[in-house]
């Protein structure tokens, strides 16, 4: 007698949840079922980021870090479970590996004492952003979304990330993979479906800070340029991330563009 | 019974001498290292906003100019971009001299142009345009130790358009650092404060900049839009409102054209109950009254711990009371001439919707000249979160005061605004002040001080207030681009 199989039921990421998309829709690929987030998904996704930013923001470098750290053992662990090639897998782990590096070396790359010609001690230190939008592209599926949250979250940052539109099921086994790592619930959130229906919405939204778009795509980059600018968010603008010098090379540019410099003047005598 | 006259004390008036300025009665467009005669034909007035009399012409940029202005700054760009650093280091540092050198004429000039008191653009605007310029000269020869040791190259024609309320100081804050990173630069100054860039122009010629390097290119906003629309432009640079930074940001969408925005702010500056009240009190005023309060980073709402709320509000406008406003040319005004009659009008616009929202408002009495644009210090009490006083911009000489119990509500509230510039702390506990200052969501946090500037500490916004930074290693990276 052959045993039947015990299929998966994938769901989104969402405050540190495995949900349906509120709209009860669903795509189909590989013989799989899989969400299809509607705009009220985006919009509850962007409203656990929000809750869990200024706690991500808080814990120490070194917690961040080793959370990090944490995520890169349970991709690894998961072996073969992320539908992805071996050169994929590995690669983003060694992504996850070297931006786990980066969350305490950030300030002292970025920031430093102003010597300002008065008696203060006034310097300046990068901090997160706040809420990032990120769109991954459609490939590699795993590796070009790791290229793209990996930074997001060692500036500090938490993320709303729109999935590969044709092959989302790499990204929906990593959130099962973070989701048994330390990474808190809202910090990343993971959604499934049209890129062209989500990216709007996400773009669009008021407590957006930020966007990382590396669909590829120059009329969705102009239209998330466009909208944008109505709360005067920050962009950047990548190719996907192909291999590991892709994701690392350009690190301190990714960085940066998540970061915002803060500068505090305080006296010195009396 | 004896009878005791009262003494009225006072001080006699102290202008300052106009005579050693040399103004022209009208300005061409500076292309191409000379004054030229604008493609548009025209000639605009520059007012003296305190007499409402003319002081100069000067060209309108028209569509055809900014032409003329990318095509000029173009043909420059290969042989700057190829000077050695230490060359280019040598015009910044000649620059920074002749401002030195200058700084009377350029202050009186800054002065009756904008309506800003004489004592403050002779002792921050002039001065530290000069810093500025010299800070980043020293930075052309050493620019890849500014950025961490990246490759790095310059982006090209960058297009840089300034406010009114600091002129010469925003211009060096736009043009050092773009010169020192190999740009070359065409600058669009203020509509209602164009002089002192074009004696600025003068002094680009003086020190024998390359023509081309720097372009001013006068004119108001269409001549703005323009510019950052025209072809051939690497990098936008835009100092102003947030309306208009939004529009400029979309207007770039889709193009790749690296932006950096300084916006507007509403910046709270926070009085804790165990604050040096009198010196607290100092720093609200030189946050708010500072420059008639055209200032970006402005302490426009002031968090006032309520334990400390009646003294500090007493003690507050006591002290408002003595500010002399009237004659910016006069050494002794601290409050001068609200820049144009347009921003005039907007601060009473606000003024009378803070009093129709039920906060109640105390102007101080003072006697203003019949002529020019003028706005007394005023204080708004009873102010709630919800008030356009306590949300929107105002850019003029009206603090908004709230209060609150915790520190906690103080950073909530402080942190409730879609701007986030700057910000002010008074107290006098260390711990207390390094943890809010790390709480605020703001890019400059004082302590104990406000509206201080210096060319090696980073200036930008957070949120709506924009993005990038002008000042140190930071203000280096909006004119570079990484090479790979």
């Amino acid at each position: 007698m052959t045993r039947l199989t015990v299929r998966k039921t994938y769901k989104l990421w969402i405050g540190g949840a495995f949900v349906r998309s509120e709209s009860g829709r669903y795509d189909e690929t590989d013989g799989f079922n899989f969400p299809r987030a509607s705009r009220k998904d985006v919009r509850d996704a962007v409203a656990a980021a929000r809750k869990a930013a200024g706690p991500w923001a808080a814990r120490t470098a070194y917690n961040r870090g080793q959370i990090l750290y944490r995520a890169a053992e349970a991709v690894e662990s998961r072996g073969d479970g992320l539908g992805v090639s071996r050169e994929e897998r590995e690669a983003s782990v060694d992504v996850l590996l070297h931006y786990a590096g980066w969350t305490d070396k950030l300030p002292a790359v970025l920031g430093g004492v102003n010597p300002v010609a008065a008696p203060f001690l006034s310097f300046s230190l990068p901090e997160p952003t706040g809420v990032v939008g990120v769109v991954a592209p459609d490939a590699p599926a795993l590796l070009g979304l790791v290229a793209e949250i990996a930074p997001v979250l060692a500036a500090g940052n938490v993320a709303v990330a729109i999935l590969s539109e044709t092959a989302p099921l790499a990204g929906l086994d990593f959130a099962e993979a973070l989701g048994v790592s330390d990474v808190p619930g809202g910090v990343v959130n993971l959604l499934s479906g049209r890129r062209g229906e989500l990216a709007g919405a996400l773009g669009a939204h008021r407590d957006l800070n930020a966007i990382v778009d590396a669909a590829g795509d120059a009329e969705l980059s102009a239209e998330l340029d466009r909208l944008a600018a109505e709360t005067i968010k920050r962009v950047r603008h990548g190719e996907p991330a192909r291999s590991y010098e892709d994701a690392v090379g350009d690190a301190l540019e990714r960085l940066e563009a998540v970061t915002e410099l803060k500068t505090a003047w305080h006296p010195v005598g009396a | 019974m004896s009878v005791r006259t009262t003494v009225v004390w006072d001080y006699a008036p102290a202008p300052e001498s106009a005579d050693h300025v040399r103004l022209k009665d009208r300005y061409g467009l500076f292309i191409d290292g000379d004054f030229s005669e604008p493609a548009s034909g025209r000639f605009v007035p520059s007012i003296n906003p305190a007499t409402e009399e003319p002081i100069a012409e000067v060209a309108y940029g028209g569509p055809d100019d900014v032409v003329a202005a990318v095509q000029s700054a173009r043909a420059a760009h290969p042989k700057w971009a190829a000077l050695p650093g230490l060359e280019r280091a040598k015009y910044l540092f000649r620059i920074a001299r002749l401002i030195q050198e200058r700084a009377r004429e350029l202050a009186v000039v800054e002065t009756l142009d904008g309506g800003k008191p004489l004592r403050e653009s002779r002792d921050v605007d002039i001065p530290l345009a000069a810093a500025h310029f010299f800070h980043y000269a020293g930075w052309a020869d050493k620019l890849r130790y500014g950025v961490n040791a990246r490759e790095v190259s310059p982006l090209g024609v960058v297009g840089q358009i300034v406010p009114w309320n600091f002129p010469l100081l925003m211009a060096a804050w736009k043009l050092a650092p773009a010169l020192a990173c190999g740009n070359v630069a065409i600058l669009k100054p203020a509509e209602t404060t164009p002089l002192t860039a074009l004696l600025l122009a003068e002094i680009c010629q003086e020190a024998e900049l390359p023509p081309g390097v720097v372009t001013v290119l006068t004119g108001d906003g269409d001549t703005g839009a323009a510019l950052v629309r025209a072809p051939g432009l690497n990098k936008v640079a835009f100092t102003g409102s947030t309306a208009v930074g939004r529009d400029i940001q979309a207007a770039l969408a889709g193009t790749n054209i690296p932006l950096t925005l300084e916006l507007g702010g509403k910046s709270a500056n926070i009085v804790f109950e165990d604050a040096a009240l009198d010196q607290a009190v100092e720093g609200i005023v030189n946050g708010i009254f500072f420059n008639q309060g055209h200032v970006c980073c402005a302490g426009s709402r002031l968090l006032i711990q309520e334990s400390v709320h009646d003294e500090v509000i007493a003690k507050l406008w006591q002290r408002m009371r003595r500010l002399r406003v009237g004659d910016p040319l006069d050494k002794n005004t601290d409050v001068g001439a609200i820049n144009s009659a347009e921003q005039l009008a907007r601060i009473e616009a606000l003024v009378a919707a803070g009093e129709e929202e039920g906060a109640s408002r105390q102007t101080i009495e003072c006697e203003l000249p019949e002529r020019g644009y003028w706005f007394a210090p005023t204080l708004f009490t009873d102010v709630s979160p919800a008030h356009r006083i306590a949300v929107e911009e105002i850019f003029g000489p009206v603090v908004s005061v709230l209060t609150f119990r915790t520190q906690a509500e103080a950073i909530e509230k402080a942190n409730n605004s879609r701007y986030g510039l700057a910000a002010g702390i008074w107290t006098d506990k260390g711990a207390k002040a390094f943890e809010v200052a790390s709480a605020l969501q703001a890019g400059v946090v004082w302590q104990n001080t406000y509206n201080h500037f210096d060319p090696t500490a980073a200036f930008g916004g957070y949120k709506e207030s924009g993005f990038g930074r002008e000042g140190g290693p930071a203000g280096l990276r909006p004119y570079l681009q990484i090479v790979q």
